[in-house]
């Protein structure tokens, strides 16, 4: 089984995925980095149910994979209202609260 | 019809589980009403608009009918293998989520009204994420879980972002949504590593394997890790907390008010379900974290809180260090448990009650004021006394001074921590202990300007206190009083709870 490929190959993906989410000022992009970890997720859930021949991962990633889409529906839909409002979506404009 | 599909289903050897419908009837109570209100708000459209509150409140109240029956009835009920659990413990968080939303759906009812803003959507928003919580209440098993956190936070992010043409709301929800996102995705990853380790997503079938080796395989460590790292940052402890105080400045404050009181609430639910069912055995792990997370939390979010100049960002502050206190007792879960859970419990039902009080009280006097700063508070005796003695009593709670409810809680927490007789948990105790009377401070400043100062411009105009915020300060000023002097009337043999692994 090449199980250990799986992970290694979710694992970069998770880190790519992190440092996406830090490193990045452009919302669509830290976006996109957020799902590159839940794809990570799928990977692993994938791999492990198929391992152990268990249908509870691929149950799961399904799971994952619905709620990902309305997190990411939710998150376009902010990222497109704050564009209207201040015509930009760079992350380190948004300032206004701090303290 | 039927002799049509009957072949496919012969096929088949699917054997649909036993569903026992009272047990999932505060939750089915709750969706109908959602989905009618949903339905409403699309078919009516403004028509609608006079009968979103009231039928929110209905469908609250109409949601505590079958957790009292579930009460009275006092049996343990469980399903699906033990992944859908209701015993006293989720029966009791249960009823202070509907409770809490009650109080929300009062405090706001003006405060959407009197905004230029669309009202149905946000009561379905609200219904939808306390479904969320009450569903976390019961929730036993990984993927349940995961989509009770999602079902509760995703209405939150939109509830964040709720004055549209607002900067600072669009900030909030911004800053709300990643990092909210953001750690749910960590806390996926911590879980697809655990069930990888264990092979199977119940909680109880997880807590077996894992416990199953002397040493935990690297699997289960990160796993564990990142599970408590996400939850984290949806307790708002420190170093997870950067997104509470912008978040909640930022929120229309009812929103703030259900976020700091209500989303803490279900992360901590969710936390002791995973550390009580699905760790327990690997304390090891969870409990050097836990230390270190509510050590932290408190005395930092102390510190940070006496520099505030905001009272919306003081209460932020202040909740991190609270989510310090309730977390402390969790440190200690392997040496106390029933202690240790029941301490907790304690501290998220009468946090939840004080707090909102709190919060109640900003939004009444932000009605006169339009300010959120601490100054804005000077000499309220003068033109607000009611409004006074309120915030007295829920700041002084908040600081733990008897004989309020917030005593009580406190006293709970370090029960716990000291009956564990560990080195930890002393030195946990110690930390509880200096942190109250750091906070004191900040509180008691509060309470001075109130009563002895002058109203800035000697403006002694009163505040003009809605009935519904009324009411939503009274419930919660009572609750906070009573339960700090009949502790053990109020709560009966909810006093002491206990975490049913499985059932």
């Amino acid at each position: 089984m090449l199980l250990n490929q799986f992970l290694l190959l979710s694992a970069v993906l998770f880190c790519i995925g992190v440092y996406g989410v830090l490193a990045r000022k452009n919302g669509v992009l830290v976006l996109m980095s957020i799902e590159l970890i839940l794809n990570a997720v799928n990977i692993n859930l994938v791999a492990f149910g198929a391992l152990t021949a268990d249908v509870g991962g691929e149950v799961f990633a399904l799971f994952t994979i619905a709620v990902a889409a309305a997190e990411v529906g939710i998150g376009l839909a902010i990222v497109l209202l704050i564009y209207r409002n201040r015509r930009s979506i760079d992350l380190s404009e948004a300032d206004l609260l701090k303290g | 019809m039927l002799s049509s599909i009957e072949p496919f289903l012969a096929v088949t050897d699917f054997n649909r589980p036993a569903i026992d419908w009272h047990a999932a009837a505060p939750e089915l109570t709750l969706l109908g009403f959602g989905a009618l209100i949903t339905m409403i708000d699309i078919g009516w459209l403004e028509r609608g608009r006079k009968l979103a509150a009231p039928l929110t409140s209905l469908a609250l109240l109409a949601t505590m009918v079958p957790i009292i029956t579930l009460a009275l009835s006092g049996e343990d009920r469980s399903m699906f293998d033990g992944g859908f659990v209701v015993d006293d413990y989720s029966l009791i968080i249960k009823a202070m989520f509907v409770l809490t939303g009650y109080v929300i759906v009062l405090i706001s009812s003006h405060y959407i009204a009197e905004g230029d803003y669309w009202e149905n959507e946000y009561y379905g928003l609200l219904l939808s994420s306390i479904l969320g919580m009450i569903l976390m209440a019961s929730a036993r098993d990984l993927i349940s879980i995961f989509v009770a956190l999602e079902l509760l936070s995703i209405p939150l992010y939109m509830l964040s972002t709720w004055r549209k043409r607002d900067l600072k709301s669009n900030e909030a929800g911004l800053k709300y949504y990643l990092m909210g996102v953001f750690a749910s995705a960590v806390m996926l990853y911590g879980m697809s590593l655990l069930y990888g380790a264990t092979g199977s997503t119940l909680l109880t079938d997880v807590n077996e394997a894992v416990s199953a080796t002397a040493t935990p395989s690297a699997l289960v460590v990160l796993g564990i890790i990142f599970v408590v790292v996400g939850f984290a940052f949806k307790v708002s402890a420190f170093p997870f907390h950067t997104w509470a105080p912008d978040t909640y400045e930022g929120a229309p404050t009812p929103v703030t008010a259900f976020i700091s009181v209500a989303s803490k609430a279900a992360g901590f639910v969710a936390l002791m379900n995973l550390l009580f069912v699905g760790f327990f055995g690997r304390n090891d792990i969870f409990e050097p974290l836990i230390w270190a997370l509510a050590a932290a939390s408190m005395t930092a979010g102390n510190l940070m809180a006496l520099r505030q100049k905001n009272i919306v960002r003081l209460l932020a502050y202040s909740g991190v260090a609270q989510a310090g206190y309730m977390l402390a007792p969790l440190a200690v879960a392997s040496d106390v448990p029933d202690k240790a859970l029941t301490a907790s419990v304690t501290y998220l039902v009468i946090y939840a009650a004080m707090n909102l009080g709190a919060f109640a009280v900003v939004i009444a006097v932000a009605r006169k004021t339009r300010s959120g700063l601490i100054t804005s508070y000077r000499g309220l005796f003068r033109y607000a006394p009611g409004l006074t003695v309120a915030m007295t009593i829920f700041l002084f709670s908040l600081a733990g001074i008897p004989p309020l409810a917030g005593w009580l809680a406190k006293f709970r927490v370090m029960e716990a921590v000291i009956e564990a007789d560990t080195t930890a948990g002393l030195v946990l105790g110690i930390f509880v202990a200096l942190n109250s009377v750091i906070a004191l401070y900040y509180y008691a400043r509060i309470g001075f300007m109130m009563w002895a100062e002058e109203a800035p411009d000697g403006d002694l105009k009163p505040v003009s206190v809605p009935l519904p915020l009324g009411v939503a300060l009274t419930i919660t000023a009572v609750i906070t009083v009573v339960m700090g002097i009949f502790p053990g009337d109020v709560l009966g043999r909810f006093t002491e709870v206990s975490l049913l692994a499985g059932g």
